[in-house]
């Protein structure tokens, strides 16, 4: 019939879908451990896990090779080249922040275009007090800074707790507004959170301004007596891309739970009868401002939870990773794997960080060698390509595009959340 | 405290807020008019704005490398300058309106509100782009007119220059003439009468995508005109300068009273005369503590204080919401 024929009667059967999915993960594997520099190869990779998720085998089966993929494979692969463990750190970081806007954008429909705030709230809170700069402003003599990295996991806590506050902070002006107000109140927002962060080196030094803080603390490696004992000799400095990895890994576990759960309860579809209609939603007795304020806390706690993952994970942070670039770089994954739908929100920011970290990097260099080879193509010399022409310093333009592209040709998203396509389906 | 220096430059600043409010008020009328029609924040209008600064500053680095710029009359040019820029921001805001509006008309408010930040953005860039391969770079600076650049020494502490004179000129003419264009005329009347009702209006007789088309064409122009009065008055202009006072604009233009025409130049003035003074004064006042840095903070806070208590803006919301 159509160029869907071929896939279909692989992938909707059970076992030749069993079949074909082993087979392409342990071929893109092999592969990506034999051209260890190759990005392609690692995308095929990253494409097989996404035929994982659309095969239709048996949920045990699948779990066990999601488990062997993500939890086997991806650590060997990183420590083959190590790049890839970064990428798949902050794809992970990503999917965390897309989940939680896609709680307040995508389910609760209120449009926050400075969610990136949060996320800030959260670093800094780990980054003040998981590092020296604390003794700015608190003396020596009370407590000594930095904390023992052991308060990492307390200071996740606090992440949360921080994130949902400031969340509230927010929401509680803002939140009788209408959708567009807010819109720009939220943005107007994240834009005062980094401001404030360039700015308050003074009077009291708080956050050290635009020169950002460092170091700042990571994680405990409480686990390193064991390995000892087991007899395995490992540096922290190899040590620690898995063990981060492995935690972003458990967070964003613990954020697609929740996410799932949420969704299906009351307060999940009391949040979407909010973004389909307030008036009737409010008619049909929900508490229209202490939902938002639940949806907009719920969003902000998830940020502040990974906003202090993030600064363990720099070691360095300063306002310039808090943009308003970021706050729509997080909008236009949601947006391209389908509002208010969980698998999208992880392959629509999956999708936007491998674009952003590899192809567009990948790209550039590659327009790079073509250029210093000085190829002659159609009578035009590449070396006469202006050298300002690099894809990756032109990711809004890609952001813009995926979005404008997005909600005029398929609204729903790649994945479109159930709900969702039953309601477009019915019109 | 110094009371004499607050004194002293105080008329300096009024100058200086009196500017950058008519420079609000100008980007502030691209907001107004589109969301009275079509009741949708126009995110991409500071980037219009800045197609505006760029445009001029294109002619004018033209007529330097051809010698046309000691050679013609400074006035000339900057009318030159305004009208191309006010063709090409209003043309570039009626195609940004077929191609990424118009198709999601009927959608949810929050859908053309994400495209018209996704163009935003994808405009950016494309400037960026442009520029970076026709100049090999992206941050221009006006080329100086010295006659703009005269000065008139008014007292000891205060003088006024040629342009900023220019500026407020030009802001005040384009602002009578739009009040002109729109309360009497007959397309003014219809424009009018597509914000009250649309479906009404077009059994009138009323071509409704026409004037919508036409309101961008005139938002569109509105935010050429200041980006080129911008581009004389600060001289350094970015693919990305349009952020702020995009977002500036927008707030006076709540401020005022989105949807209402003379609310988005009362506002535009407001908030320019109060960053001004918050920018010259915070610091003086608070002992050096909290500078100049933190007016666009208090920017914003002026908008939440608005939106709590007078949600409506100060001279009230021409424009109902759909029921």
């Amino acid at each position: 019939m159509s160029w869907r024929t071929i896939p279909a009667a692989l992938l909707n059967r059970p076992l030749p879908a069993a079949v074909t999915v082993s087979a392409v993960i342990a071929l893109s594997s092999y592969s990506v451990a034999h051209f260890p520099r190759s990005i392609l190869v690692f995308l095929l990779f990253q494409a097989s896990i996404l035929l994982l998720y659309f095969a239709r085998i048996g949920p045990w089966l699948k779990g066990a090779l999601a488990v062997l993929t993500l939890g086997i494979l991806m650590p060997v692969l990183g420590t083959i080249n190590g790049y890839y463990l970064e990428v798949a750190i902050q794809v992970g970081i990503f999917v965390a922040l897309a989940l939680g806007l896609n709680i307040v954008v995508g389910l609760a429909g209120l449009l926050d275009l400075g969610y990136v705030a949060f996320f800030a709230v959260g670093a800094y809170t780990w980054a003040i007090f998981g590092s020296p700069q604390a003794n700015k402003f608190i003396s020596e003599a009370v407590l000594k800074f930095p904390l023992a990295p052991e308060w990492f996991f307390a200071f996740l806590v606090a992440g949360v707790i921080m994130g949902a506050v400031t969340g509230i902070l927010l929401g509680l002006p803002v939140l009788r507004l209408r959708g567009d107000y807010l819109a720009i109140v939220t943005l107007g927002f994240g834009e005062v959170i980094r401001v404030l962060a360039n700015n308050l080196d003074k009077p009291i030094n708080f956050t050290n301004g635009p020169k950002g803080i460092t170091p700042i603390q990571r994680p405990p490696l409480f686990f390193q007596p064991l390995l000892n004992a087991l007899g395995i000799d490992a540096p922290a400095t190899a040590l620690y891309p898995l063990y981060l990895y492995f935690l972003v890994l458990l967070i964003v576990g613990v954020v697609t739970l929740v996410n799932r759960r949420l969704e299906d309860s009351h307060i999940g579809r009391a949040w979407e009868a909010i973004r389909e209609d307030e008036v009737a939603a409010q008619a049909m007795g929900v508490p229209l401002v202490r939902l938002k304020l639940m949806a907009f806390a719920c969003g902000a706690s998830f940020a502040g939870v990974v906003g202090v993952l993030f600064s363990a994970k720099q070691v360095f942070i300063n306002p310039e990773s808090f943009t308003f670039l970021e706050s729509i770089g997080v909008l236009a994954m949601i947006i391209l794997g389908g509002m208010g739908s969980i698998p999208g929100a992880i392959l629509g920011a999956t999708a936007v960080t491998v674009l952003n970290l590899q192809v567009l990097k990948g790209l550039s260099l590659w327009l790079n060698e073509l250029r210093n080879a000085g190829v002659t193509i159609l009578g035009y010399n590449l070396a006469d390509l202006p050298t300002q022409l690099e894809p990756a310093k032109y990711e809004r333009m890609i952001f813009g595009a995926i979005l404008v592209l997005m909600v005029i040709l398929r609204p729903q998203g790649i994945i479109p959340s159930r709900r969702r396509t039953r309601e477009l389906g019915e019109k | 405290m110094d009371f004499q220096l607050l004194i002293a430059i105080f008329p300096q600043v009024l100058l200086d807020g009196l500017i950058l409010g008519f420079m609000y008020a100008l980007i502030a009328l691209g907001y107004t008019m589109v969301y009275g029609v079509l009741e949708f924040i126009n995110f991409a209008h500071s980037e219009i704005f800045v197609v505006g600064a760029f445009v001029g500053v294109e002619i004018l680095l033209m007529l330097k490398a051809t010698g046309g710029l000691e050679v013609l009359s400074p006035f000339l040019i900057l009318l030159l300058l305004l009208l191309a820029g006010m063709a090409v921001s209003g043309l570039l805001a009626v195609t940004v309106e077929r191609v990424a509006y118009r198709p999601l008309r009927g959608t949810p408010r929050l859908i053309p509100l994400i495209s018209a930040v996704g163009v935003s953005f994808f405009l950016q860039d494309a400037i960026r782009l442009v520029e970076s391969i026709w100049r090999n770079a992206f941050n221009l600076v006006y080329p100086t007119m010295d006659q703009l650049n005269h000065r008139f020494t008014l007292t000891e502490t205060i003088d006024i220059s040629v342009k900023s004179i220019v500026v407020i000129a030009v802001a005040l003419l384009m602002l009578w003439g739009l009040h002109l264009l729109v309360n009497r005329t007959k397309l003014g009347k219809a424009i009018r009468a597509v914000a009250e009702d649309q479906a009404t209006a077009s059994l009138m007789g009323i071509n409704v995508n026409r004037m919508i088309s036409l309101t961008f064409l005139i938002g569109g122009a509105m935010g050429g005109a200041a980006g080129v009065l911008f581009g004389v008055q600060y001289s350094l202009i970015n693919p990305y300068t349009g952020f702020i006072p995009g977002l500036k604009a927008f707030t006076a233009a709540v401020l005022g009273g989105i949807g209402n025409i003379p609310g988005a130049m009362v506002g535009g003035l407001v908030l320019g005369l109060l960053e001004a003074f918050a920018a010259s004064y915070m610091s003086l006042l608070t002992g050096g503590a909290f500078g100049a840095e933190y007016k666009d903070i208090f920017a914003f806070s002026v908008l939440i204080l608005i939106l709590i208590f007078r949600p409506k803006g100060l001279l009230g919301e021409v424009v109902r919401e759909r029921a």
